[in-house]
């Protein structure tokens, strides 16, 4: 455990004076922690806006990872990276609420228990 | 398949070189006839090219081939008119005059000359070297003219001519349909198929024209296709064809295998090596495969020709069009086989058993028709087993070393069976279909019915063989004689004497019943048309309500029925095969006195390969008397008792024409079992028919539960499966994020334990390492 610590006790190129103490760890356990929520709440909740919520807290978990990472190794390809991801995000958020107002429509309900055509 | 093919073309350029001294050397190509020719040399060898023709003799078998297609051309057009029957009548008589043209080139000079006209290569495969067994296939588009050829292409065109015109008019209640140019387009395909058969230079373009008149009697017979009994007759016909055409492929291989060659030209003069051996009895020493040939080549010429045991397909084919029964089933293609025994008879000389087995069959199929013939009550299944019976005739004619004999028996019966067949044609089409004796008779003193009566009369009473006057005596008496002189087999001579007396009396009961007697007839009820005909019998003026027509006539019009007499195509036909049938005699009899044999068919067969000299075996003399003399008084006396026989019990005092003095002769079993064409059906039925379904039913229930069986397992294994895995796609989207959450759950596990190293280091985090080895930068 120590081991671990100690190789993570690095904030290379230095965090801010608050946040000295962070690490690699917190942000990677930060990102856990908010993809299991997002899990979670994808799971057991029924609505579909909530559900879309939930993936939209999974993608900023991956989002919080990935520039973490980059962070860490000092590389811009993962911060680049969530450029990119989080235009798309909002493009696809956009998307996707669309589709929920549709799904809406056509059956005045959002439950997503409520499509459930695709069954084998 | 291909490699080979193509293999063989290499080596055939190859050798292509090596091959150009060989060719016009040793394995002798036209090339090297010719030069033969002009040495004057070879000119004597059996079977050998002794001159040559020009190039329009192709025109025989090309001309109806351009018929056939013209009329395919009129069917694909639609045209609705007797276009078809005039292009079929402007072809064939074209290769008529072809044919008559080629006659006179191949008599030139009085003795015939034989000559080889090519039209195309068809098949040509040389492969080895010329120090290493140089081996070649060669089978040419070529035709082959001899004497023979002419004799049997003569009649063939001829009468093919004659009857595509009788058809016209005979089918012309089918102009308003597509069956009119599909009619033509078979017939002149048949006469194409015939021309390549009797003409072709080899065995593979005999077979090819062999296989051709089978398809094309396969297609008239079942002409009214809507009709199951024609579609049954059609499929016998062809199905006991194949059998016997087993037999002449087997044949045709084995000739290939000993000799090399399939070539006529070249053939002929091989087997002339064995034919030496037996003219001098040493038929001993020629081998099994040579003495297996001819044997082979019968069971072919017994298929095609119906003779015992493959005939019955015959008397079923006249389902088919009237016309087609007299030029197909009567005339021309049923004299294949006698054909093919004519032209290999040097070969069969070589063999012990082939000849007997030709005599044996022919006599013993003439005897059985005949009888059945005696007994039956349609007057054209009469006349197909007459056709069987005279085919018997012929081939027992050959079989008795008179090979002159059968092929002018040939060639008169294709004459006056042909018009006994269209005058039976004429009666069937102008009684709606009646061809039931019983209920036909009288029709002679019918207006204009006179020239029908003629020919059938002229018909009758060459089949009967009225002494002196008719070409069926003197052809028929000529078998007999040379039955009865040839001292094996006498035995067949007594039983072709005998049928001909039965022949006289069958021929003159359906004479005297039907044409003679009260004037009395009976429409016939039976549709001998499809459904399209019968609608066209709708608008059938009555001077066509033909055959075709006789669903109308049947029921609406029954009581005001009169019976339509031929037009002028019919009676014009009948009238010139009645004159032929007469101008016929003096080609097939020596009428300088001394029974010799020198007549037009003696010398056709003499001048061909038939024409070889039979071993010489002592005369046989019954009572004293020369074979030929006594067959002649045998034959006028059955022939004269016949017709006597048939006079006193259908004529003298008939009064209706249902009953005869003949119904008071009571013969029992016999006379039942004759009109059942001596069950002879049935019992191909039970023993070949039944046990091959049965074996059928026992396949199909192996394949339905054994290898279905098989292949359903392995159907079944997926199905389950899937079966199974279709309950985990619910549509519902929580399930699968929950099962895909899972995965990943179960992923991530793995990789832990794994990297925490198995079971030993469990309890400790995996990732340790991992992350240490991420490594950290300075």
């Amino acid at each position: 455990m120590n081991v671990l610590l100690d190789g993570l006790t690095l904030a290379q190129g230095g965090f801010p004076e608050p946040m000295a103490s962070a690490t690699l760890y917190h942000y990677l356990m930060t990102s856990g922690m908010l993809f299991v929520i997002g899990l979670i709440g994808f799971v057991t909740r029924r609505n579909l806006i909530i559900m879309f919520l939930c993936t939209e807290l999974m993608f900023q978990a991956a989002g919080i990872a990935l520039i973490a990472f980059s962070r860490f190794h000092l590389n811009h390809t993962g911060e680049s990276f969530v450029v990119f991801v989080l235009t798309i995000a909002a493009a696809e958020a956009a998307l996707a609420l669309a589709l929920v107002v549709l799904l809406f429509r056509r059956k005045e309900s959002l439950d997503a228990a409520e499509w459930a055509e695709m069954r084998g | 398949m291909v490699g080979l093919v193509e293999q063989l073309q290499t080596l055939q350029v190859v050798a292509a070189g090596v091959f150009a001294q060989v060719e016009h050397g040793a394995l002798g190509t036209h090339g090297g006839h010719e030069a033969a020719l002009n040495a004057g040399v070879n000119a004597a060898a059996l079977g050998a090219v002794t001159g040559e023709l020009p190039k329009w003799t192709l025109l025989i078998p090309f001309l109806p081939l351009l018929g056939c297609v013209l009329c395919g051309v009129c069917a694909i057009l639609k045209v609705r008119n007797k276009l078809p029957a005039v292009i079929t009548v402007a072809c064939i008589a074209g290769a008529f005059a072809a044919t008559v043209g080629a006659y006179m080139h191949t008599m030139h000079d009085g003795h015939a000359q034989t000559a080889v006209v090519k039209a195309w290569d068809w098949i040509r495969f040389v492969w080895g070297t010329e120090y290493k067994s140089p081996r070649e296939f060669i089978a040419n588009f070529s035709f082959y003219v001899d004497s023979l050829t002419c004799l049997w292409m003569l009649f063939v065109t001829g009468l093919a001519t004659l009857i595509a015109l009788y058809a016209s008019e005979y089918m012309a209640g089918d102009v308003k349909t597509a069956g009119y140019a599909r009619f033509y387009v078979a017939f002149c395909l048949f006469v194409f198929s015939m021309a390549c058969l009797v003409m072709g230079d080899n065995l593979l373009l005999l077979y090819l024209g062999w296989e051709g008149v089978g398809l094309c009697s396969y297609l008239l017979i079942g002409y009214f296709y809507k009709k199951p009994s024609a579609v049954a007759a059609a499929k016998k016909a062809f199905i006991m064809n194949r059998i016997g055409d087993l037999g002449l492929s087997m044949g045709l291989m084995l000739t290939y295998v000993h000799f090399g060659t399939v070539e006529y030209a070249k053939l002929f003069p091989l087997i002339q090596t064995y034919l030496d051996l037996a003219q001098h009895g040493k038929i001993d020493e020629i081998p099994f495969i040579v003495q297996a040939i001819p044997v082979l080549f019968t069971i072919g010429a017994f298929g095609k020709s119906a003779q015992i045991p493959l005939y019955v397909w015959l008397p079923d084919a006249m389902e088919g069009p009237t016309p087609v029964s007299a030029l197909i089933h009567a005339a021309t293609m049923v004299t294949a086989g006698v054909y093919l025994v004519a032209r290999f008879f040097p070969l069969y000389l070589c063999s012990e058993w082939a000849l007997p087995i030709v005599a044996w069959g022919g006599a013993l199929t003439a005897l059985l028709a005949a009888t059945i013939g005696m007994a039956q009550f349609d007057i054209k299944r009469i006349m197909a087993y007459s056709t069987v019976s005279q085919l018997g005739f012929m081939f027992a004619g050959i079989g008795v070393l008179g090979a002159v004999g059968g092929a002018a028996h040939v060639f008169t019966h294709a004459f006056f069976k042909a018009m006994l067949f269209l005058s039976c044609g004429a009666v069937m089409h102008g009684f709606a279909g009646q061809l039931d004796l019983r209920k036909l008779s009288g029709v002679a003193k019918i207006k204009g019915w006179k020239i029908v009566s003629l020919a059938m009369f002229v018909g009758c009473i060459n089949l009967a063989g009225v002494p002196f006057i008719t070409a069926g005596f003197w052809s028929k008496d000529m078998i007999i004689g040379d039955a009865f002189a040839d001292h094996g087999m006498v035995a067949i001579g007594w039983i072709l004497l005998g049928t001909a007396g039965l022949t006289a009396y069958y021929t003159f009961r359906v004479f005297f019943r039907v044409f003679m007697g009260p004037v009395q007839y009976e429409a016939g009820d039976e549709v001998h048309g499809d459904a399209d005909h019968a609608n066209h019998a709708n608008h059938a003026n009555h001077g066509h309500s033909d055959a075709h027509g006789a669903q109308e006539h049947g029921s609406a019009a029954h009581a005001a029925f009169h019976p339509h007499a031929p037009g002028l195509a019919i009676n014009a036909v009948l009238l010139i095969l009645a004159v032929a049938a007469f101008a016929v005699i003096p080609l097939v009899h020596d009428f300088s006195g001394g029974g010799g044999h020198s007549f037009w068919a003696s010398s056709m067969v003499h001048g061909s390969t038939a024409g070889v000299e039979p071993p010489h075996a002592e005369h046989y003399k019954p009572f004293g008397m020369d074979a030929h003399r006594f067959a002649m008084i045998g034959s006028i006396i059955v022939g004269l008792v016949g017709i006597v026989v048939a006079f006193f019990l259908h004529y003298v005092g008939r009064t209706s024409s249902a009953t005869s003095k003949a119904d008071s002769i009571k013969l029992g079993a016999i006379q039942t079992a004759a009109q059942h064409k001596w069950y002879v059906d049935e019992a191909y039925h039970a023993i070949f028919v039944l046990p091959l379904r049965v074996l059928a039913h026992v396949f199909h229930a192996f394949d339905k539960m054994v290898v279905d069986g098989l292949v359903n397992l392995f159907g079944m294994v997926p199905r389950g499966l899937g079966h199974t895995a279709r309950r985990t796609q619910t549509g519902v989207l929580h399930d699968y994020a929950l099962r895909m959450a899972g995965g990943l759950a179960v992923v991530v596990l793995a990789i832990w334990f794994l990297h925490s190293g198995g079971w030993s280091g469990w309890g400790g985090p995996g990732l340790v390492e991992v992350g240490s080895v991420g490594g950290v930068r300075p």
